[in-house]
């Protein structure tokens, strides 16, 4: 199909997360890093000047008043993107890519619902840790169901942002949620641990699952898994199994490591690349979505 | 020594419960809870191992609600407090909330030495709830004393009411802990206290050790019950701190009698420094790591001894149980290549 041009974006908190954002943004063949905005001067902003990127210190207000831009990623904080920056994009029309906890919108995790994902005005990436382990807990959902699924997200303490370290609940609470409602386990548990081991450990989470139906081979489980991880690494280059499913008795377990593409933060910074990777990933279909629509209007 | 009064902390209902793989009965936990009362402890932590919400395949499974065991010690004493722990990233403000429902006062907010800032969430919540507070750092063996007493500062503005150094691999010399509680106890206002593991036969000693150095609070266990070799063991500190002469305040002889006749019989197995918990000590391993490695050794085929040193050259740290699998499996690959 041919594509007519992109589709231009904002990027509202110009932090770690949004910096690693724009870079990954550049590089995508159907969105266009239309402006970075912030609330204060900062080196965020800065950088993304010096890129020749339009910049501004107006939040939201930037955003939606330029009628061109259709899509915004918010990496701010889940109580401004909850009382501004939600309401005023909704207001104006731009589709929400929302990276902080608050959930306005429905969790996406691309690979398992994106697709009925497509025309929600705002969407949620759920966590680190839940990107990283909810669809395996599907993978298994959709072969065998799933009773129990608890996952280990164990990330590098420098990679680990003030706004995480001052509320570990919103990530223990968040993914716990989403396994249940994304990856449909009867019931779900999360556990995050800061490592500050010199160098940094790579973003590895481990995933335990109880299966409702034991009579399921070992052997359909496994490849269930292997699929869904061949999957995410379509959108998550760095994404692969550390250890492969093993099961024992009604559990089974997968050990997954999630080494960074290094676009703005270091390789170890795993955790940040692939929720940064999974909001590019429905961006991208999404956009894709517009672009067609677009043509056939 | 101190001006303040000593105060011996029992955790024989939580730092135990690794020791019995988290399988205390409510008319267990009402046993001992009931006799720690009556031989005068003003403190006893009743949670899993691994504290509030630890109850999980990373860490173990609890026997029975964990939420139902606080209750029945809270149901038992009247003068003593009831504790709980709680670590970030594993428990929540929710299940805190809970605890206090089931009648705990105090809660203790842990996290790894240097990572004392993803404790303020909770020790904030705690104060506004109520509670007691204490900063709980654990694996104090990682970290110079006078960075420790920096995380320790930053415990107290966020409202601890005292600090817990843990040695959680038991892997500290009697003036290691010394310096560790002067350094604490020069940077911040509130008491201090020391947490032991016996891994390398010093529980008492680096208790003695800490008191010395001027800590208030010093936790112990009947029998020694714990993780790894066990904690400090509550009647024979209560014995030695009486030929001392330090007043605790406790019945030595009533906590001969509740270890003899109510932990002895429950126990899975003696608490003793076999190879392994002499290995965490020496190593510098998480103490509870311990039975999760022999479970590991058995189903790959390995000595723990290896694991254990691979556990420490990964620098892994409280809470990484999940990942004793990851090093079983990547030392049992190696070892079919070779």
């Amino acid at each position: 199909m041919q594509q007519s041009g992109k589709i231009k974006v904002a990027v509202i908190g110009p932090g770690n997360i949004g910096s690693d954002l724009m870079y990954k943004i550049l590089r995508s063949p159907v969105l266009e890093m239309a402006l970075m905005t912030g609330i204060v001067e900062s080196e965020g902003i800065r950088r993304a000047a010096g890129l020749g990127i339009p910049v501004s210190t107006e939040g939201v207000a930037a955003v939606v008043r330029n009628p061109e831009i259709k899509l915004a990623f918010d990496a701010t904080s889940a109580s401004a993107h909850e009382k501004f920056d939600a309401p005023a994009l909704s207001k104006a029309g731009i589709v929400a890519i929302d990276l902080t906890p608050a959930a306005v919108g429905p969790y996406c995790v691309p690979c398992v619902n994106l697709e009925q994902l497509m025309h929600e005005p705002n969407v949620n990436m759920v966590t680190c840790g839940g990107q990283a382990t909810i669809p395996i807990v599907h993978a298994v959902h959709s072969v065998a169901g799933v009773e129990y699924a608890e996952i280990v997200a164990a990330i590098a303490s420098r990679s680990a942002g003030p706004g995480t370290r001052a509320n570990m609940d919103e990530f223990t609470e968040t993914t716990s949620r989403a396994i249940e409602v994304v990856g449909k386990a009867k019931k779900g548990k999360a556990i995050i641990v800061l490592n500050p081991a010199e160098p940094p450990i790579n973003m590895t989470d481990t995933v335990m699952i109880r299966v409702s139906d034991t009579s399921v081979p070992f052997e359909t489980i496994r490849d269930s898994i292997l699929d869904i991880v061949s999957q995410v690494q379509l959108y998550v280059p760095g994404y692969r199994l550390r250890v492969p499913p093993q099961m024992d008795g009604d559990k089974v377990s997968v050990v997954v490591q999630v080494e960074g593409q290094g676009d703005f933060l270091p390789t170890f910074a795993g955790n940040l690349d692939i929720i940064n990777a999974a909001a590019i990933a429905t961006a991208e279909r999404i956009a894709r979505n517009m672009l067609k629509g677009g043509a056939k209007g | 020594m101190s001006n303040q009064k000593l105060n011996i902390v029992d955790t024989t209902l939580r730092d135990g419960s690794h020791a019995v793989r988290h399988s205390f009965s409510v008319k267990q936990t009402s046993d001992i809870a009931a006799r720690l009362e009556k031989c005068g402890l003003p403190i006893i932590e009743v949670s899993h191992g691994d504290g509030l919400g630890g109850s999980s395949y990373t860490y173990g499974f609890s026997k029975e609600d964990p939420f139902s065991l606080i209750e029945a010690a809270a149901k038992v004493v009247s003068r003593a407090k009831i504790a709980v722990l709680l670590l970030p990233g594993i428990g929540t403000i929710s299940d805190m909330k809970h605890a206090k429902d089931c009648g705990a006062s105090v809660v203790r907010v842990a996290t790894h030495v240097t990572e004392a800032d993803v404790s303020a969430q909770h020790i904030n919540a705690a104060k506004q709830m109520g509670y007691m507070a204490v900063g709980f750092l654990m694996m104090v063996h990682m970290l110079e004393p006078e960075k420790i007493a920096e995380q320790a500062k930053k415990m107290e503005s966020y409202g601890a009411d005292y600090i817990n150094l843990a040695d959680s691999a038991g892997a500290l010399l009697p003036d290691q802990v010394k310096a560790r509680i002067e350094a604490v106890r020069a940077a911040v206002k509130i008491p201090v206290g020391f947490h032991a593991h016996n891994n390398l036969s010093l529980a008492v000693a680096n208790s003695l050790s800490a008191i010395d150095a001027g800590a208030s609070y010093i936790d112990a266990t009947l029998r020694g019950l714990g993780a790894g070799a066990g904690n400090t063991q509550l009647e024979v500190l209560s014995g030695v701190l009486e030929r001392k002469g330090i007043e605790t305040g406790l019945d030595f002889y009533g906590l001969i009698d509740a270890s003899e006749q109510v932990v002895a019989p429950i126990m899975l197995r003696p608490q003793v420094i076999d190879g392994g918990s002499l290995m965490l000590g020496y190593a510098g391993v998480y103490s509870s790591f311990l039975l999760h490695v022999y479970t590991a050794a058995e189903k790959f085929h390995l000595e723990p001894r290896d694991i254990l040193v691979e556990v420490g050259k990964r620098k892994m740290i409280g809470g990484q149980e999940d990942l004793i699998i990851d090093v079983a499996y990547t030392l049992a690959k190696g070892k079919q290549r070779g």
